[in-house]
């Protein structure tokens, strides 16, 4: 379970998030939305402490999370796994090799022990095939499959999406939201920055709608989309929603 | 003039080439680790670290290499002496090992300086995610990315110093330069061993271009 509290950041003069406070439960899909330059992709990586928030607290499972204190700091966020827009897949080694760098050198595994995990995942992203591959002979679904299984590696209790599909050709979308799928319905905590509206709709359970660093609105995800309460999430969604 | 061109002579001039080479490779290696070691300092987050990175590069960047190859075998004999009491014969070889390793030390540290920065940010923030350390990182994501985009300046960098180890005829080490000079001096011919040894550079800085495009091109498998 994760809890932020009166969450602060700014870029230089630019407030990226203001008083963010926010809960997610275990087993939770929550779906962060809202216009580009909203603070949801700054909320996600605040969370997971690539960003370092000025002011607000997060607590992870009932635990402060405080940077000051090194060693549970860094255990805390090997319970988060990362997946980025740009899937940041290591450009000089195997979607194998990918998979199984964190697992030899941060969880001290052997390359036998690490190799099956790394196999399991694969084929559960469908990449088995690809294992021998440089990202760079891939698609963009398969590189972004690649980099959940590399996640999933770590054995995460909670996975953040950072616009998963945004850097997709639009026919390669399906493929990992599928995986996305298949991984909430295995009980997955996941929080999602996406523009995915079917996506938000249809497998998360709550959406947060964000703009201009606040929380505007949050609701369970049907009742969000059929019928939002506040003005400027009914005109998001007339704007992205063509019909 | 022909009696120039002996079996004995061109071995003479061929060791001489060796010389030069195994200096040049010598000085490339040592100068990468120092150039990785200073990079590092360069890029840290430590006040004196920058500072120390910096003075190393500007000092042995902003000074004649031949200065510096005369520092360490004329003076640092004579600092010897004057702290130890005792003297010291510096070696004319290791002298100009060092003295190139640390002047090819300060252009690789930009070089690879320039290479790390180059490593998409996303590679780093990758790394941040899954939890793995600084070491790590380093030898395994960023320093292969950036040296695989820094592999035709190292190459210009190793041909320099082929070149550059003739500065070393300074100090009496025999290397090609000072080994055409040897046999201008004896045949009281300038022209013909210079042209040897101009041949035997262009020979070999040609052979190292080749090698290099061989390199790139099996560099380039995960492109």
């Amino acid at each position: 379970m994760i809890k932020v509290e009166h969450l602060h950041k700014s870029f230089g003069d630019f407030k990226a998030l203001k008083d963010i406070s926010l809960e997610i439960n275990d087993g939770e899909i929550v779906s962060l939305i809202g216009p580009s330059g909203s603070g949801k992709s700054t909320l996600l990586r605040c969370i997971h402490g690539l960003e370092k928030a000025e002011s607000g607290k997060i607590w992870l499972d009932g635990e402060l999370m405080d940077p000051a204190k090194k060693e549970q700091y860094a255990a805390q966020r090997k319970k988060m796994g990362f997946v980025f827009q740009h899937f940041n897949l290591f450009n000089n080694k195997t979607v194998l090799e990918n998979c199984m760098l964190a697992q030899t050198s941060v969880l001290g595994k052997s390359e036998t022990e690490a190799q099956a995990t790394a196999m399991e995942y694969l084929t559960k992203v469908g990449m088995a095939d690809k294992a021998s591959s440089y990202p760079s002979r891939l698609s963009g679904g398969q590189k972004q499959r690649a980099a959940i299984a590399r996640a999933l590696c770590m054995n995460p209790e909670m996975m953040l999406f950072d616009e998963p599909t945004s850097a997709l050709d639009p026919e390669m979308i399906k493929e990992v939201l599928d995986v996305m799928k298949d991984l909430g319905r295995q009980g997955m905590t996941m929080i999602v920055v996406t523009h995915e509206m079917g996506f938000a709709r249809k497998v998360g359970n709550r959406v947060v709608f964000l703009e201009a660093g606040e929380i505007i609105e949050e609701n369970e995800s049907e009742a969000f989309f059929s019928n939002p309460s506040s003005e400027r999430a009914k005109d998001f969604l007339s704007k992205v929603f063509y019909d | 003039m022909a009696d120039i061109f002996t079996y004995d002579n061109l071995i003479f001039m061929a060791k001489g080439a060796m010389f030069s080479v195994l200096l040049a490779l010598g000085a490339v290696v040592i100068g990468c680790m120092l150039g990785i070691i200073f990079s590092i300092f360069k890029l840290s987050k430590s006040k004196i670290l920058n500072w120390l990175g910096n003075i190393y590069v500007e000092i042995f960047r902003g000074t004649p290499m031949l200065l510096q190859i005369l520092f360490f075998y004329l003076g640092v004999p004579v600092l010897y002496q004057r702290i130890t009491g005792t003297r010291m014969n510096a070696n004319p070889y290791i002298v100009g090992l060092i003295a190139l390793s640390f002047n090819s030390g300060a252009y690789q540290t930009e070089l690879i300086r320039s290479g790390i920065q180059g490593v998409d940010k996303g590679q780093w923030e990758a790394c941040e995610t899954l939890g793995i350390g600084y070491k790590t990182m380093m030898k395994e994501i960023i320093l292969p990315q950036a040296f695989k985009q820094i592999v035709p300046p190292l190459v210009s960098e190793f041909i320099m110093l082929i070149k550059d180890s003739s500065l070393i005829s300074n100090i009496g080490a025999l290397e090609l330069l000072y080994a055409a000079q040897v046999l201008g001096k004896k045949y009281y011919d300038y022209l013909d061993p210079l042209i040897i040894a101009a041949v035997m550079y262009l020979t070999l800085t040609i052979l190292v271009s080749w090698l290099s495009k061989k390199v790139e091109r099996r560099l380039a498998i995960s492109d």
